[in-house]
């Protein structure tokens, strides 16, 4: 009987503490605060979102909970962090899709949904094949798939994605028609590198960082980036210029949101936390080690960032033909 | 696997520091899997902070310990209260009642935490000796045969677990349509939302298993329609309760081979995972028992079978996530950040350059599940009690657990609404006798099943014989089609020659 009543007491205070939770903030953060990420575990920013929340944890003394909210190509966990509580207790990680979806016809996850809080990685997207693939070089594999078309298929997150958009942009770019490589709509890059693993599908367009551990494994090859200059992580892949010629560099970011009218404490005091945290010698190493880079930009800057990537993705997306607009 | 990497991995481990660490952490892991709505990922992500001060074996060690035991004790409240702990307690939970109907509340859990540690150590001695092979065999599948074993679960919980089929299907359609709530998976349109945006995200599961479960027994008993466990006989102090479990494992020995050799393979496939295995693990073993007219009725086979599947799939989880980076699960992903922040970066070159650090990680495996049964088996004389409470104070509780449990999931009174209408589902699908797990079950393997149907019929250019073109997935085909045509060419055969019905019936 005493274990119980000391259950039932222990329960009821459980419940009590959680009612109280609505109350006003006296010192943010004074409990648990959850980052939700829009793309599945062990993705890219799954990884590099736990990494931050963790270092926040550490700087708040509260736990930094990170939840999974995938699905809709990114698009559930943006309109879930757009529409929670703008108390700053539930964060969450958004990504280039924000700037995507309302061209698509998909209100409710665009930039002006959110309170940006700072950038803290941007790293190019590249094209991965498996490794006993036949082509040697980017110019082989773009020979391949425009000889013939439709038979090589490429993943890499959800259709109108912005793994897509930089495929099909390339492709676009070289004069090939984009829908010679069918695209296959994936929960993110970890499924879609199963998928080239299992040769399911023959190409991958995702960032080196993510593919990097089946490349170690001897799984899979990175033939190129899609950047203005090669990556001091990866000196060995070349750029879309050299391999192809071409200008074109779509450069995904992931940042921390809010929901839109945070209080300004919370904007402050994560903004800064960034800051600190992107200067770390210990998350620098941590985060080059997985191959993500750590490119910081404060509130303001941020906020410009995607306002302007914003404008030459819809261009792109128009001439590729995944705008709706 | 040579000695010159066992004995210095095994010293790593026999560490006092370690030893304390997989203690406590069991401790911790079996307060949180106890509590209904409390999850092993949840459990894991707290330890995070604490895993920072610690050396890499103890800190993957806390990790293992919480989760195999989070997961094991998840199957206390099923016996006890009828609350599955995890969807994969789910798959058994009725069986597990059953058993406590009968008076045998002490003899269920036994099972599980026995069990649950045998088939977790299958799981990790496959794991240190086959990690590579498993990890490059998980590597082979694609959304093709994810697919086709999505369907499987699905069909060994509708057409082979519950005594009813027709029923069963129902049960399972119902949850594979809840299942398709949100936002679609590959266009982004919303459907069947309403213009709620609370159910963009589709409908929890966790809070949907503690409504159907719980609260719908709760509500059973308000109607006087339930049955009231009986009072276990006050009992010495010190007896075992883990009596009568030895026999089980000469009474039903293939029972527990099928179940952790099932749950080792499937728990190695990424995405999948430990939950299916329980579920294909209790069909399989009603299907090829010899008894299958007892399953459901309080049978100990089934849960054997289960229990072992579940803590194998558990260990085997960790093997593409060892080996090439990429999580089974949530737990998986967690971990795979703390293995990269203590500079142990997972992949092969982790197998070639430190194979005794490796080694001593998977042997904490093991230790962890050995202790289930020390720690299990005072859990099991605390859990006693909770049957001699009267009904009047334990129901008020149960239900302040259902309120706290959904709701700590997404922080939403939305979820708490979902837990009540579900509820109030499962009290009519039950009154009319319709089968409960199917509707969780379709709930959980949904998406997946969704998702692997839409990526492969875009590969195979919406050619349904794509689903046939791989070697493994024609395999796994064929064996769907059987389970699905078996039965009924049976059922055929059965009405044109009524004289040997009986006979072929068995």
């Amino acid at each position: 009987m005493k274990v119980f009543k000391a259950a039932l007491a222990a329960s009821l205070l459980v419940g009590g503490s959680l009612a109280l939770t609505g109350q006003a903030l006296a010192e943010w953060p004074e409990r648990a605060v959850t980052i939700i990420v829009p793309w599945s575990a062990g993705g890219g920013t799954d990884a590099t979102a736990r990494a931050v929340a963790q270092e926040l944890e550490e700087r708040f003394g509260q736990p930094f909970n990170v939840v999974n909210r995938t699905g809709g190509g990114g698009l559930v966990g943006h309109i879930t962090i757009a529409n929670s509580a703008p108390d700053g207790y539930t964060l969450g990680v958004i990504t280039i899709e924000t700037t995507m979806f309302e061209a698509q016809g998909l209100p409710g996850a665009a930039p002006e949904n959110f309170t940006l809080l700072g950038r803290f990685n941007a790293d190019p997207i590249g094209i991965n094949v498996r490794a006993d693939a036949p082509y040697a070089t980017a110019e082989d594999l773009i020979k391949a798939v425009s000889a013939n078309p439709g038979a090589l298929k490429a993943s890499g997150a959800n259709r109108g994605g912005l793994s897509h958009l930089a495929w099909a942009g390339l492709l676009n770019t070289l004069g090939v028609d984009p829908e010679a490589s069918p695209w296959v709509a994936s929960d993110g890059s970890a499924p879609a590198m199963q998928q080239l693993a299992a040769n399911a599908i023959s190409i991958v367009s995702t960032s080196p960082a993510e593919a990097q551990s089946l490349v170690d494994a001897g799984e899979a090859k990175t033939l190129v980036v899609m950047a203005d200059e090669r990556s001091s992580l990866y000196p060995d892949i070349p750029t879309a210029g050299e391999a192809l010629g071409v200008e074109w560099s779509p450069l995904p970011f992931r940042g921390m949101a809010g929901p839109a009218e945070l209080p300004e404490e919370v904007v402050t005091k994560v903004s800064e936390a960034l800051a600190e945290i992107t200067e770390d010698e210990d998350f620098i190493t941590m985060m080059e080690s997985r191959g993500f880079s750590v490119a910081y930009q404060d509130a303001e800057t941020f906020t410009q960032t995607v306002m302007r990537s914003r404008d030459a993705l819809v261009e792109a997306m128009q001439a590729v033909g995944l705008a709706q607009q | 696997m040579g000695l010159d990497v066992l004995i210095p991995a095994l010293s790593l481990v026999l560490q006092p520091q370690v030893l304390v660490v997989v203690l406590l952490a069991t401790i911790y892991g079996l307060f949180i899997g106890a509590i209904p709505g409390l999850s092993a990922t949840m459990a894991t992500a707290l330890l995070i902070p604490l895993t920072v001060y610690m050396d890499p074996v103890p800190a993957i060690a806390a990790i293992v310990a919480t989760t195999a035991m989070a997961i094991t004790a998840g199957d206390i409240p099923g016996v006890l209260l009828r609350i599955p702990g995890t969807p994969a307690s789910a798959a058994y939970v009725e069986e597990a009642y059953a058993l406590n109907l009968k008076g045998k509340a002490q003899l269920a859990m036994g099972i599980g935490i026995v069990f649950s540690a045998a088939g977790g150590l299958v799981g990790a001695i496959i794991l240190l000796v086959g990690a590579p092979i498993l990890a490059r065999a998980a590597l082979n599948f694609s959304s093709f045969e994810f697919f086709w074993l999505a369907l499987l679960g699905l069909l060994t919980s509708a057409l082979v677990s519950t005594n009813a089929p027709a029923r069963g299907l129902f049960s399972l359609c119902l949850g594979l349509l809840i299942s398709t709530v949100g936002l679609d998976v590959t266009s982004g349109q919303p459907r069947f939302t309403f213009g709620v945006i609370d159910l963009y995200g589709g409908v929890s599961f966790i809070p949907t298993m503690i409504g159907m479960f719980a609260f719908a027994e709760l509500l059973r008993g308000l109607s006087s329609a339930g049955t009231t466990p009986p009072v276990p006989e006050r009992q010495k102090l010190w007896s075992n309760p883990f009596a009568g479990v030895g026999r089980m494992f000469r009474t039903y020995p293939w029972s527990f081979v099928r179940g952790s050799g099932l749950g080792a393979a499937i728990g190695a496939l990424p995405g999948v995972g430990g939950d299916l295995a329980a579920w294909i693990a209790y069909g399989m073993s009603k299907r090829l028992s010899k008894t299958p007219e007892k399953f459901g009725t309080g049978h100990e086979e089934g849960l054997i079978e289960a229990s072992s599947s579940n803590n194998a799939g558990l260990s085997s989880a960790w093997v593409p996530a060892l080996v090439f980076g990429i999580p089974g699960d949530a737990v998986t992903a967690i971990a795979i950040g703390v293995l990269f922040m203590k500079g142990l970066n997972p992949g092969p070159q982790l197998f070639v350059d430190n194979p005794t650090m490796l080694t001593a990680v998977i042997l904490t495996f093991a230790l962890a599940n050995l202790l289930l049964i020390p720690i299990g088996f005072f859990a099991i004389k605390g859990a006693r009690h909770v049957l001699a409470v009267p009904r009047g104070l334990i129901v008020p509780t149960i239900l302040v657990f259902c309120v706290v449990g959904s709701f700590a999931i997404n922080n939403t009174v939305f979820d708490v609404g979902v837990m009540l209408a579900a509820g109030l589902v499962a009290y009519l699908m039950e009154s009319n006798r319709f089968p409960i797990a199917p509707v969780i079950l379709g709930l959980v393997l949904g998406p997946i099943l969704e998702r692997n149907f839409i990526m492969s019929m875009q590969i195979a250019d919406g050619n349904l014989l794509g689903f046939f073109g791989r070697p493994v997935s024609a395999v796994l085909g064929v064996i769907v089609c059987a389970v699905v045509l078996i039965p009924l060419i049976r059922s055929v055969l059965r009405t044109r020659s009524r004289s040997t019905a009986d006979i072929g019936a068995s």
